[in-house]
């Protein structure tokens, strides 16, 4: 089985899903002839042609907007936000359009659009190359947003994506690009959108997570094996609509739950978590939900002493299992 | 009779008394709805009257079997002239389930109907132009011959989304035809206190594409300005701009009240070239609209209406649980 990036899965399946369905295109900022700015596109505009990896002008809510209209007439556009932190001025199209197309119309029209980002911190991006944004739109019915945390996730969630008719935010984490490596199979296949996945089983506590965090939980588990605490790990994969049944499950089996977010604490994935957790399964507990995430400030800042700061970390991660399983 | 502005046009006398049937339609639905808001039985309207001239000439056109067209809530004619049936727009007044725009979900003025090739509409304005140029970037990769049409007041031509869009559809030479529909108000702020330039035409320079201002309560000269759009979008020859000159002759919507920002005067001089007296008075000038045509235009159009009231106020709304359905495919 080769062993590929978890950029490289990205392209693997986009080019195995141009190669599938001629309807699925690229559209975005630099994505043709230089193949994106992090290199997602590497390659496909010698093969496809630059009629199907559309170098768009410079303006978000077009490349999003645009790509809505070609969805409504059964195209299946993949649109590149060069960064998660610059689809704000695409938010409108987004939330008021791709979202709501199905619902408003009755189901008449449907808007199966893929709009992938390349988000979060450690690369020194700063405030405005660093961000989570999806709790932004993690309470849009009609929207489904996936982060995947590993090269076998990417290119089965991503195939799913483009291939699901509703629209589908893809968040991939710029740092995972090149430090994550995995097998990948070769064959066709996908992933479930909308079902979280067990990545390590253990029985002491839980912890419930996604994106790059889940690669330092299983880091930190690895170590902590070693001092007998078993650690459970669950990955959301999709964070909206969240896996609840898998979330509940995952929560009692120990009892002791740490949740994990790059994004600050405030209103962020994990709260809603958290809520899931408190309504279900309060007598399985046996300490009180944990969360570990960025601090409520704006955004990440330059400064190296300040990001490392921000940023979630294997040592952070690992301090706070440890301190939930002596609680 | 060949001389006549629309056989030059190439529209024969049928068809321009067929255009002239639908802004009538339009019209009179929508006079309709201001008295059903009025006595309490609907609870909003957004007029298209004064622009039913731009809406229909423009509409004929277009090919209404394979074109799309991406409408903004005044568009009562558009609709019409596409497919949509004065049942199916009262419905959507009386926000009824069998409502084809949004099953009753939807304020009336907010169009769809995908058999129809009409595409959703929202509304935070200028949204739906992207969608257009989308659905032209489709026609231009599967090498079909259909355009898309989209519309959207000189206000709402302020949007990002305008100038995003048209500069999209300019660098990728898209087959869309951008008709702003000017009807010198957006809401009360007045027509030189929304655009800097001295058309809004004049802003398609910017976007690489042809712009022209042209007489929006003349359906005739809409429909050629169209037209010529038209013939070049599917020669291969880009996208344009047309600005249809008109006025709004309601309050902005059944909420607002229009004399608290503009004088009766003027609208009363606006209502004198009313398209639905004037091209009534040039098909009657030419012959077409004789008395005994008028007479039967009349009598079937208000048949029309009321049927569709009748029917509209007793269809049933849909289930309250249904609320929850179509976020997602199901
Ligand atoms: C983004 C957005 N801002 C504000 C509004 C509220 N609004 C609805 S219609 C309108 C005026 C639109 O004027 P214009 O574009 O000239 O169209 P008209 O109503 O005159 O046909 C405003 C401000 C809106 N619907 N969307
Ligand atoms: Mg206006």
């Amino acid at each position: 089985m080769p062993v590929m990036s978890y950029i490289q899965a990205v392209t693997t399946a986009l080019r195995e899903e141009m190669h599938r369905d001629e309807k699925v295109f690229v559209l975005g900022e630099d994505v043709g002839k230089k193949g994106g700015v992090f290199r997602a596109t590497d390659g496909l505009y010698d093969e496809f042609g630059e009629h199907r990896v559309l170098d768009t002008p410079l303006a978000e809510s077009a490349i999003a907007g645009v790509g809505i209209g070609a969805a409504m007439y059964g195209m299946r556009p993949v649109a590149e936000m060069q960064f998660a932190d610059f689809i704000m001025p695409a938010v409108n199209q987004i939330i008021s359009e791709a979202a709501k197309m199905r619902y408003r119309s009755n189901n008449d029209w449907d808007a199966p659009i893929t709009i992938r980002a390349p988000y979060g911190g450690g690369v020194h991006g700063a405030l405005y190359h660093s961000q989570s944004v999806e709790s932004i739109f993690a309470n849009q019915p009609g929207l489904k947003i996936v982060i995947p945390s590993t090269p076998y996730d990417v290119k089965g969630l991503l195939k799913a994506a483009i291939r699901d008719n509703d629209p589908v935010l893809f968040f991939e984490h710029k740092r995972a690009y090149r430090l994550l490596k995995g097998e990948v199979p070769e064959d066709d296949y996908v992933l479930p959108i909308g079902k979280a996945d067990v990545k390590r089983e253990g029985s002491d506590i839980t912890i419930i997570t996604y994106g790059l965090c889940v690669h330092f939980a299983l880091q930190a588990a690895e170590k902590l094996a070693e001092e007998g605490i078993d650690a459970h790990i669950l990955d959301l994969r999709t964070i909206y609509p969240l896996d609840q049944e898998a979330i509940i499950e995952a929560a009692k089996k120990t009892g002791k739950v740490l949740l994990i977010t790059e994004d600050n604490k405030e209103g962020s994935i994990i709260g809603e978590v958290a809520a899931i957790i408190a309504e279900n399964c309060l007598f399985d507990l046996d300490a009180p939900i944990q969360r570990l995430a960025g601090p409520d400030i704006p955004a990440m800042p330059y400064a190296p002493t300040m990001e490392k700061y921000f940023m979630v970390n294997p040592d952070k991660v690992e301090k706070a299992m440890r301190d939930l399983a002596e609680f | 009779m060949s001389n006549t502005r629309h056989a030059e046009l190439g529209l024969s006398d049928e068809k321009v008394l067929d255009m002239y049937r639908t802004m009538l339609l339009a019209r009179k639905l929508d006079e309709r709805m201001w008295l059903l808001n009025r006595a309490g039985k609907i609870p909003f309207v957004i007029s298209c009257q004064g622009q039913e001239a731009a809406q229909v000439g423009a509409s004929f056109a277009l090919d209404r079997e394979i074109d799309y067209v991406a409408p903004y809530y005044r568009d009562m004619g558009v609709v019409l002239a596409f497919g949509m049936t004065a049942k199916e727009l009262m419905l959507s007044g009386f926000a009824k389930a069998e409502d084809p725009n949004s099953g009753g979900r939807q304020m009336p003025g907010h169009f769809g109907q995908k058999k129809n090739r009409i595409l959703s509409g929202s509304s935070p304005v200028t949204t739906q132009l992207p969608h257009a140029v989308g659905i032209a970037l489709a026609a231009k990769m599967e090498k079909k011959d259909f355009v898309s049409f989209v519309t959207l007041g000189e206000g709402s031509s302020n949007q990002g989304d305008f100038h995003e869009g048209l500069n999209f559809a300019g660098v990728h030479n898209l087959p869309v035809i951008t008709m702003v529909e000017n009807n010198k108000y957006a809401i009360s702020v007045p027509i030189e206190k929304q655009i800097a330039s001295k058309t809004v035409a004049d802003r398609a320079v910017s976007y690489g594409m042809p712009g022209v201002t042209i007489d929006g309560n003349d359906p005739l000269a809409v429909y050629e300005a169209v037209k010529e759009a038209r013939e070049r979008a599917v020669n291969g020859e880009g996208p344009s701009l047309i600005e249809a000159v008109s006025y709004r002759l309601t309050a902005h919507s059944s909420d607002d009240d229009d004399r608290t920002y503009r004088e009766s005067e003027e609208v009363e001089e606006a209502r004198k070239k009313d398209s639905i007296i004037t091209f009534a008075a040039y098909l009657k000038e030419v012959g077409i609209l004789t008395e005994e045509v008028e007479k039967e235009i009349n009598k079937s159009i208000t048949d029309i209406v009321n049927e569709a009231t009748d029917y509209a106020e007793n269809a049933p709304y849909a289930e309250a649980e249904s609320a929850l359905k179509y976020v997602y495919e199901e």
